[in-house]
């Protein structure tokens, strides 16, 4: 591990000035410090925020609204979670062991760096890693990577799966900057790779998650998370599903769809919602439906199994979210 | 204990005893220190340069104090193993996969590898070494040794401090929640059904 120093900060304002003096933020480090000691990351200087009020969980109204600093687990035991968002619950029992769980920040969660094996190989080509450096995977083992908004220069998938739920329900994100806050939809913290893989969000230097906020609506019960893995748990998605429906008189009324494993960012299936809409929630609707999913799909020589897995996966998460009483 | 501490032969009767895991320590720090600027020299290199860093820790460690400085690079699990001599708490992977390095962390488990010391001050830490109440095992441990919940036990330390906190958090209800609830553990022995015995037994008598 590259010597680095490591500062702790108690308010936002000090927080962020650190940040602007070169400073990375560290909450629960379970990404970062992994990477620092592959010397994949680099830091010199690092910014502990672990000690900003910034860790509540609460309803407003019937938004569920959550502090970056709340842990994978709390949020996930929470009861406001249970009651208002069981979709984010789930994903987050989902998305790592228990012991990450307890340490590991919604904030980081969503900041997480992609689990793309030539990432971690300083001795291999990687455009997100090093910059210009090519990809490895585009020509290599490539089983796991991205069918949707890959590049020529960059097809990791994002592996957060709480974030495919944060984009399925349309949540916002408060950041605090140097002087002033702002919000906006968490589905406009992702980039795509482009011909720039090695800048995954839209934060601007500095920035820090504030909050998360989960708005509520008649879709938010009936909601499922479907992750089809390698191992049954703790293991990151082959192709996962959230969706959430709306039913009133045998009709939908309302879906939201999210996948990950797939794309190089967390996906909303918003072609599958529209062709939902005014169905019957029944599983020929749902098939028909999720083959929308895979329009514009470009697989790799090891991951054309996706473009099948990808619509099957929606079904059954449709119709996990159908059975919801 | 031929496995814990080396022969003397005659001549050196003089010296004292050298523990093995000294000699490991002394030989691969010597030789990884020689061969890579970080890597395998990263917990060698910090304890090393610890005392220069002077990022001062105070920690609790199964009910005793302790103060030391520290180079910010080290994580609890090199200190609990290089600093403080608690070898219990195993370094498998080294990268939050295995689970053989868990510990309690203010009550709660964690994988101590992916923790950075100097961001605990003021921990309260329980290891493997603080379960048992003297020679009396806790029925978790006594658990793990009537249903065979090990095999060449290296993994077994964590697997017990995990299995401590599945059951605090109220998820030891059935083997299937246990298997869910245990996966940051891997056993490659594969004892999986020993430990899922174990702990649903222990879970029974501590809420009995």
């Amino acid at each position: 591990m590259i010597p680095f120093t490591l500062q702790k900060v108690l308010t936002e304002a000090e927080a962020i000035a650190a940040a602007g003096q070169g400073g990375r933020y560290i909450a629960g480090g379970t990404t970062l410090i992994d990477l620092m000691r592959e010397e994949v990351e680099r830091p010199e200087k690092l910014v502990d925020i672990n000690a900003l009020p910034i860790k509540h969980i609460r309803a407003e109204g019937g938004d569920l609204v959550i502090g970056a600093l709340a842990r994978m687990s709390e949020v996930a035991a929470h009861p406001e979670t249970q009651r208002l968002q069981p979709l984010i619950a789930e994903t987050l029992v989902e998305g790592a062991s228990p012991q990450l769980r307890n340490v590991a920040s919604i904030g980081g969660n969503l900041l997480q760096r992609c689990r793309c094996p030539f990432f971690r190989m300083l001795d291999a080509g990687c455009n997100k890693r090093a910059p210009g450096t090519g990809c490895s995977a585009i020509e290599g083992l490539n089983g796991g990577h991205a069918i949707l908004g890959t590049s020529d220069q960059c097809a990791a998938t994002h592996p957060s799966d709480l974030a495919v739920a944060l984009i399925a329900l349309d949540a916002t994100m408060r950041v605090t900057g140097p002087g002033y806050e702002r919000s906006f939809p968490v589905d406009e913290l992702f980039r795509l790779p482009g011909t720039t893989p090695h800048l995954e969000h839209t934060l601007r230097p500095g920035e820090l998650i504030a909050e998360i906020r989960v708005p509520g609506g008649p879709h938010a019960r009936r909601a499922r998370y479907l992750k089809v893995r390698d191992r049954s748990s703790y293991e990151f998605a082959v192709v996962s599903a959230a969706a959430a429906l709306h039913v009133e008189g045998g009709i939908v009324r309302d879906a939201r769809i999210a996948c990950g494993g797939v794309g190089t960012r967390p996906w909303r299936m918003r072609a599958v919602e529209r062709a939902l809409i005014g169905k019957a929630p029944d599983r020929a609707a749902f098939e028909a439906a999720a083959r929308q999913a895979t329009e514009g799909v470009k697989p790799l020589s090891g991951n054309h199994y996706k473009v099948e897995l990808l619509p099957r996966t929606i079904v059954r998460a449709l119709e996990m979210a159908g059975e919801v009483a | 204990m031929p496995e814990e501490t080396s022969h003397i032969p005659p001549a050196a009767a003089a010296f004292p005893p050298v523990s093995r895991r000294e000699v490991l320590q002394a030989t691969a720090g010597a030789v990884a220190l020689a061969a890579l600027p970080g890597g395998a020299a990263d917990s060698a290199a910090a304890a090393e340069a610890g005392a220069a860093a002077g990022h001062s820790l105070r920690i609790t460690v199964n009910g005793h104090a302790h103060e030391l400085a520290i180079d910010p690079r080290q994580s609890i699990l090199d200190v609990l193993r290089e600093r403080l001599n608690l070898t219990g708490t195993k370094k498998g992977c080294n990268q939050g996969a295995c689970g053989a390095c868990t510990i309690l962390l203010n009550g709660q488990r964690v994988n101590a590898c992916l923790t950075l010391a100097a961001m605990h001050d003021g921990a309260e830490i329980t290891t493997i070494e603080g379960v048992a109440q003297g020679e009396a095992l806790h029925p978790l441990q006594a658990a793990f040794i009537e249903h065979d919940g090990f095999q060449c036990g290296y993994c077994t330390g964590g697997q017990i401090m995990s299995g401590l906190g599945c059951i605090a958090e109220g998820h030891a209800g059935s083997p299937a929640e246990i298997k869910a609830w245990m996966s940051g553990n891997i056993c490659r022995c594969g004892a999986y059904p020993g430990i899922v015995a174990a702990i649903a037994q222990a879970n029974k008598a501590v809420r009995s």
